[in-house]
């Protein structure tokens, strides 16, 4: 099969270049495949994705509904296995990370930015933020102080003690934002995140994702189908029918004009 | 992570209480109803526990609970008394008498006849009178409940008179006994008073109540006494559970009460079994977040026990309250229907057990969601 021989070429070829690649590449599909169901029942989701995601920029991942962007993050951010094909999450082997171990590593170096935030309304912002550390053993005031100091960082530093159902959308996806920050994840992956949000709320959103987040050390990773974000990535991937069309530099290359479905 | 865990529970209000509402409801119900059924099964055999003085009951062979009683004759009295190893032993009355008052009201009661000699059987607790005032002419002793019933509205004071067969008797003292099960009067006299305010009978002897000497074995006794007599003998204690088993075995009493039993427990784990796996079915999403932000299946398991146990013992101790409150405000009340019934702990114990299960039920199914729970959904 196709996507075997890639992987088995990657992994020839990455053992020679891997210390370099995993220094620049914070993720590396070769060949990653998706499929979904069994039989004739079965689809294909992803088809033989080869992608790099570098530290230090924002790479924009774009294509209609249903072109396996969701399928994709997922699986780059440890959340799906591939079907067939090779990720190198971070520099570990994706195949190499299972079970308890695979929730450590994403607790450790991932963070998640949400189209419709997730989240929890009974917590306080602060609280919502301190969650992660919370998960990572940090006592609860040691979490809300640092907590308190991200949201601060992320221009909410006098929303602390509101709730989610008392702050507007665009306020509410920035404290995802200092969520998905608040461990200083290496990988930050945000789906849609200006999905649920008017034009100006998105910009600000946006402009605050690439102000805040995008680091030497840090990869992000942002699906959208939103045409008016795309100049905020450093990095375009256009996706349909669950292959790789384009990807372009936005320095470089031009912008593509996807209209969202 | 309990402390996420219970925030997500209390978060909302309405659900939160729904579930407590759901186990509280169960428990309340599992609760008072057993304990009703079992103050009524305390109550068949109220004169068993009201007598203390002696250890053994003997009585006819043939008799099956100490309501239906076939009398003896006085011989079997002696022939107690000659076996070897009993202290002592004397007669007992027990059977049913019209009594009616000078208004002519009248009433179904409970006649006990004590011995004449050293009043053995007789109440323990005097609330006006004293117990030897029964040896004065005519004198019977009546509880206070059965009082109330005899006379309606009139103040609680001795020296009243009623009538029972055409004989007079004197009210020389009230008393307060175990409720019995028919809540009739519970009338008090001795042995040889008793024998004249019922109808004439060949034989009277209704038990003989028996000591055994210090150091003697009751069960041991209790089989001299069933082979040197041929009646039948047994410790008060088995005495207790021999008529309690009579009324489970010939009454729809457990039936009835098991049938209510049951449905507390079914509607109560309906009500929290619902919206415990509604309230989780609502907070996926959340729950698929903390998956994907590292939350591993042990921690979220550990989560939704302890929300489950958060909201069973909040409900129980609910429960349990409104129960045990019920049977002191009926206390309070005077009213006589379930006048000394309480929640025994063997009752709290079983409610306890039921409401454990009605919560793993609950969380079981909860949990299987959220097992499965792929994280990727939380992209979806």
């Amino acid at each position: 099969m196709t996507s075997s021989a890639t992987t088995s070429g990657f992994e020839t070829s990455a053992s020679e270049s891997r210390r370099s690649a995993t220094d620049t590449h914070a993720v590396i599909c070769r060949g990653v495949t998706k499929d979904y169901g069994q039989g004739e029942t079965r689809v294909r989701a992803l088809s033989g994705i080869d992608l790099e995601v570098d530290y230090g920029c924002m790479t924009l991942l774009v294509g209609p509904s249903g072109c396996g962007k969701t399928t994709l993050i997922s699986i780059m951010a440890g959340l799906l296995d591939p079907t067939a094909g090779d990720v190198i999450l971070l520099g570990e082997s994706r195949a190499r990370l299972r079970g308890r171990r695979l929730v450590k590593f994403r607790a450790e170096n991932i963070g998640f930015v949400f189209q419709q935030y997730n989240l929890l309304p009974s917590l306080t912002a602060a609280e919502n933020v301190a969650v992660p550390l919370i998960i990572r053993g940090r006592s609860r005031a040691q979490a809300v102080k640092k907590a308190a100091e991200i949201l601060d960082a992320v221009g909410m530093g006098e929303k602390t003690g509101s709730y989610p159902s008392q702050l507007s959308g665009g306020q509410q996806q920035r404290i995802a934002i200092a969520r998905a920050l608040v461990n200083d994840p290496r990988l930050l992956v945000c789906d849609e995140p200006t999905a649920a949000l008017d034009a100006r709320s998105g910009r600000n959103v946006m402009e605050l994702l690439k102000k805040t987040t995008v680091h030497p050390d840090r990869a992000v990773i942002v699906v959208t189908h939103d045409n008016r974000v795309f100049d905020f990535g450093d990095r375009i991937v256009t996706m349909s029918d669950g292959k790789i069309d384009n990807k372009i530099d936005n320095a470089t290359g031009p912008m593509p004009h996807h209209n969202p479905p | 992570m309990n402390w996420l865990a219970w925030k997500m529970l209390t978060g909302d209000a309405a659900k939160y209480l729904g579930i407590v509402f759901g186990v509280a409801f169960g428990s309340l119900l599992i609760a008072q109803q057993s304990s009703i059924f079992v103050g009524l099964m305390r109550r068949t055999s109220s004169q068993i526990l009201d007598v203390t003085e002696a250890d053994i009951w003997v009585m006819d062979e043939a008799q099956q609970n100490i309501d239906e009683i076939r009398p003896m004759p006085e011989t079997r009295l002696h022939q107690v008394r000659g076996v070897n190893g009993v202290e002592w032993a004397v007669r007992l009355y027990k059977g049913l008498v019209r009594c009616r008052t000078t208004d002519g009201n009248f009433r179904q009661s409970i006649l006990i006849g004590v011995d004449d000699t050293s009043l053995v059987g007789a109440p323990r607790k005097m609330l006006q009178g004293d117990v030897s005032d029964l040896r004065r002419p005519d004198g019977v002793i009546i509880d206070a409940a059965g009082y109330h019933q005899l006379f309606p509205g009139q103040p609680v004071e001795i020296g009243r008179t009623l009538d029972m067969n055409d004989r007079r008797a004197v009210v020389v003292g009230i008393c307060e006994v175990t409720p019995p099960f028919q809540t009739f009067p519970v009338i008090y006299t001795r042995y040889s008073q008793a024998t004249l305010f019922i109808p004439a009978e060949r034989n009277t002897l209704s038990f003989v109540l028996a000591k055994a000497r210090p150091g003697v074995s009751i069960s041991d006794l209790c089989g001299r006494i069933r082979i040197a007599t041929g009646l039948k003998a047994m410790s008060w204690d088995d005495f207790f559970w021999f008529n309690v088993k009579y009324y489970l075995t010939h009454t729809g009493i457990p039936v009835n009460f098991g049938i209510t039993v049951a449905l507390g427990f079914i509607v109560g784990a309906a009500i929290a079994g619902q919206t415990f796996y509604l309230f989780t079915l609502e907070n996926l999403k959340q729950f698929g977040s903390l998956k994907a932000m590292g939350v591993d299946n042990l921690h979220l398991v550990g989560m939704i026990l302890f929300q489950a146990a958060a909201v069973g013992i909040m409900g129980f101790g609910i429960g349990i309250g409104l129960a045990a409150s019920f049977f002191e405000f009926m206390e309070l009340s005077g009213q006589a229907d379930l006048r000394g019934m309480y929640v025994p702990w063997q009752v709290i114990v079983i409610t306890g057990a039921a409401v454990t299960l009605i919560v793993t039920v609950a969380s079981l199914l909860s949990l299987r969601k959220v097992l499965i729970l792929e994280p990727a959904m939380v992209f979806k």
